[in-house]
């Protein structure tokens, strides 16, 4: 594996048993996602495009076939050792953001550098960069119910940030915002991207949104279909 | 391992500061909680308070003497004839004079009306004679004097005063036909013989048509304990049919019944505890329900199932926790020190005073503690399960 790249699924099948039916959502899919990637994937509804946002996230493990990240398997991996990887490559941004509602804006960012060795001190300052980079750092006392839904975005990207990960996975990022503030996380995402190098895979129903990615995939019942866009 | 108790310590703290969004549920859970720890506690405090009182009134250097199978004064009854002849049983305590230490005692039932509800209840009154004091320890008149001998005087117990109208000092009772007069007040250091009207005996004889029988007999054992030098010569006089105790054994017995109090009140805790406990389950499922995208949030940032586990598992902990300590000071507040009365073995009132003792307060927060776990460990064996995926699901 070349590498440049930074995640590779090597014949990822992934079935649902329902009942008495077996459901396949991907059979004996392949995808390579290069290191500095923003890869948009879009698809209609039940396309199994959030299906593979979870498994890339190792939120959800394929039924057969390799996830590889970095030269490492993480589709082997048990529950509690994914979410240590987890905790120390991915960041998740959603598309209802997740802010814990009874903590304030750095208290949110402040999140997953718990689970590192960080003393506070270092913590604290990361926390003031992260909310800096979104351009929040007036907010940092603010409860989530006090900052529009922009900010709250804002907010759960400097969460997904914090710890440095190299790879950011967003769900819908844009799918609760109007357009204007849509564009102005958009634009925050393709920052990351172009000067932190961060790898960026945005799972999208916005094709506007799907515009600022470097290349778009689409899914259409488990499968990739020839519309490969430049951006 | 700094990472792993912080995930936990973070969740815990969230968990908390979440509860006032669960505010109405949370505060059932712990009111529900604190009434079954108020009811347990209120039980035991009674049975301590009854157990105290009864093991406070008798002592292994006093016998009492019964005829047999009486077991209780009420029933009891011998002759003058009888009390003399038991007089001259070995291993009793002799005075300087070398006369036996003893008390022939009479044991009648009468009428008080009670503070608490104005209803009649029975008051045992004693026959006794000024050597029977001597037989009581901590025996103090409080008040007035002692009554004099072949007077309708009397000396009222504190129990009585407390739990009974119209004893005090005084005051003129009628009993039957007859009337009597409050000449003090004493008091025993809290025993049961602070529930009794004394008398001169001889007085109670007569105006209660007793001829000259007895119900009892108390006296001083030469060796504390040893009543065996008399239950020899008890058994050895076919004249005597008597029993032989001494004080400690026979009000020990005499309040077993009543001790019952406190197994009854663990079971209906225990019942009622289970009512919490489906309380507890349902609060802490809906918990973790309400939470299910936080811990899935978390989950997918990177804490453990172990911290949506402990997490949840220590707010079910401090809601009983919170519901345990109302209970136990609702229990102190209303029942500690409170004064009460119940039929005693004889068919009178015994007074006695809940006692709250920091055994029992333990003993309320221990189960309190077991509905917290118990309530707490299947939701939060939910909440370790919650999928991930729930972060991506739904709006808010």
């Amino acid at each position: 594996m070349s590498d440049d790249i930074l995640f590779d699924l090597r014949g990822i099948s992934k079935k649902f048993v329902k009942g008495n039916d077996t459901i396949t959502v991907f059979e004996n899919l392949d995808m390579s996602i290069a290191r500095g990637d923003f890869l948009a994937i879009m698809g209609p509804s039940g396309s199994g495009k959030t299906t593979l946002l979870n498994m890339l996230g190792g939120v959800d493990q394929p039924t057969s076939g390799e996830v590889v990240f970095d030269g490492k398997r993480v589709d082997t991996l048990s529950e509690n050792q994914l979410a240590a990887w987890r905790a120390n490559n991915v960041g998740f941004i959603f598309q209802f953001y997740n802010l814990m509602p009874m903590l304030n804006a750095e208290r949110n960012v402040e999140l997953p550098l718990l689970l590192t060795r960080l003393g506070r001190g270092q913590r604290k300052k990361n926390v003031a960069a992260a909310l800096e980079l979104v351009s929040l750092s007036d907010r940092a006392k603010h409860m989530p119910k006090e900052l529009s839904g922009g900010q709250q975005q804002r907010v759960a990207i400097a969460r997904a940030l914090v710890s440095d990960p190299k790879l950011l996975l967003c769900d819908e990022p844009t799918g609760d915002l109007d357009r204007q503030t849509a564009d102005e996380i958009l634009e925050m995402l393709t920052l990351l991207n172009r000067d932190y190098g961060k790898t960026i895979i945005m799972v999208t129903h916005d094709p506007e949104a799907a515009k600022y990615a470097k290349r778009t995939v689409h899914l259409d019942k488990g499968e990739f279909v020839a519309k490969e866009l430049a951006a | 391992m700094r990472g792993f108790f912080s995930q936990i310590w973070t969740v815990v703290v969230m968990n908390v500061l979440s509860l006032p969004r669960r505010l109405w549920m949370s505060l059932a859970a712990i009111f529900a909680v604190s009434v079954v720890v108020a009811v347990l506690l209120a039980f035991l405090a009674m049975a301590k308070g009854f157990e105290q009182t009864l093991a406070g009134t008798g002592t292994d250097r006093i016998a009492i003497i019964t005829r047999t199978g009486s077991q209780s004064e009420l029933n009891s009854s011998m002759s003058r004839d009888t009390v003399n002849l038991v007089a001259t049983a070995p291993g009793i305590a002799r005075d300087a004079g070398g006369d036996p230490v003893y008390s022939a005692e009479l044991y009648v039932i009468v009428d008080g009306i009670k503070r608490s509800n104005q209803l009649k209840a029975n008051i045992p009154m004693r026959g006794i004679s000024p050597r029977g004091f001597g037989l009581r320890e901590q025996l103090e008149i409080v008040e007035g004097r002692q009554f004099e001998p072949g007077r309708n005087e009397i000396v009222v117990g504190e129990g009585v005063l407390r739990q009974f109208e119209g004893f005090e000092l005084g005051r003129e009772i009628r009993f039957g036909k007859t009337n009597w007069e409050v000449v003090g007040v004493f008091s025993t250091g809290g025993s049961a013989f602070e529930s009794e009207l004394w008398a001169d005996a001889p007085t109670v004889q007569s105006q209660f048509q007793r001829g000259s029988s007895f119900q009892t007999v108390r006296l001083r054992l030469e060796t504390p304990g040893d009543v065996q030098p008399i239950l020899e010569f008890v058994e050895n006089d076919p004249q005597l049919i008597l029993d032989v105790e001494t004080e400690a054994d026979f009000f020990a017995n005499q309040g077993r019944a009543l001790t019952g109090i406190a197994i009854f009140g663990w079971i209906l805790s225990v019942v009622m505890g289970l009512g919490a406990l489906a309380g507890a389950l349902n609060t802490m499922y809906t918990s973790v329900a309400a939470r299910a995208r936080e811990i899935a949030t978390l989950r997918a940032i990177g804490f453990s199932n172990i911290s949506a586990f402990m997490g949840t598992l220590a707010e079910s902990l401090l809601l009983s926790v919170l519901g345990g300590l109302a209970g136990a000071i609702a229990a102190w507040l209303f029942f500690d020190g409170f004064s009460a009365s119940t039929l005693g073995a004889s068919f009178t009132q015994v007074v006695f005073t809940f006692e709250l003792t920091p055994e029992l307060f333990r003993d309320g927060i221990v189960l309190a503690v077991a509905i917290g776990l118990i309530g707490g460990l299947f939701p939060a064996w939910r909440a370790a399960r919650v999928p991930v995926v729930t972060a991506f699901q739904g709006g808010e």
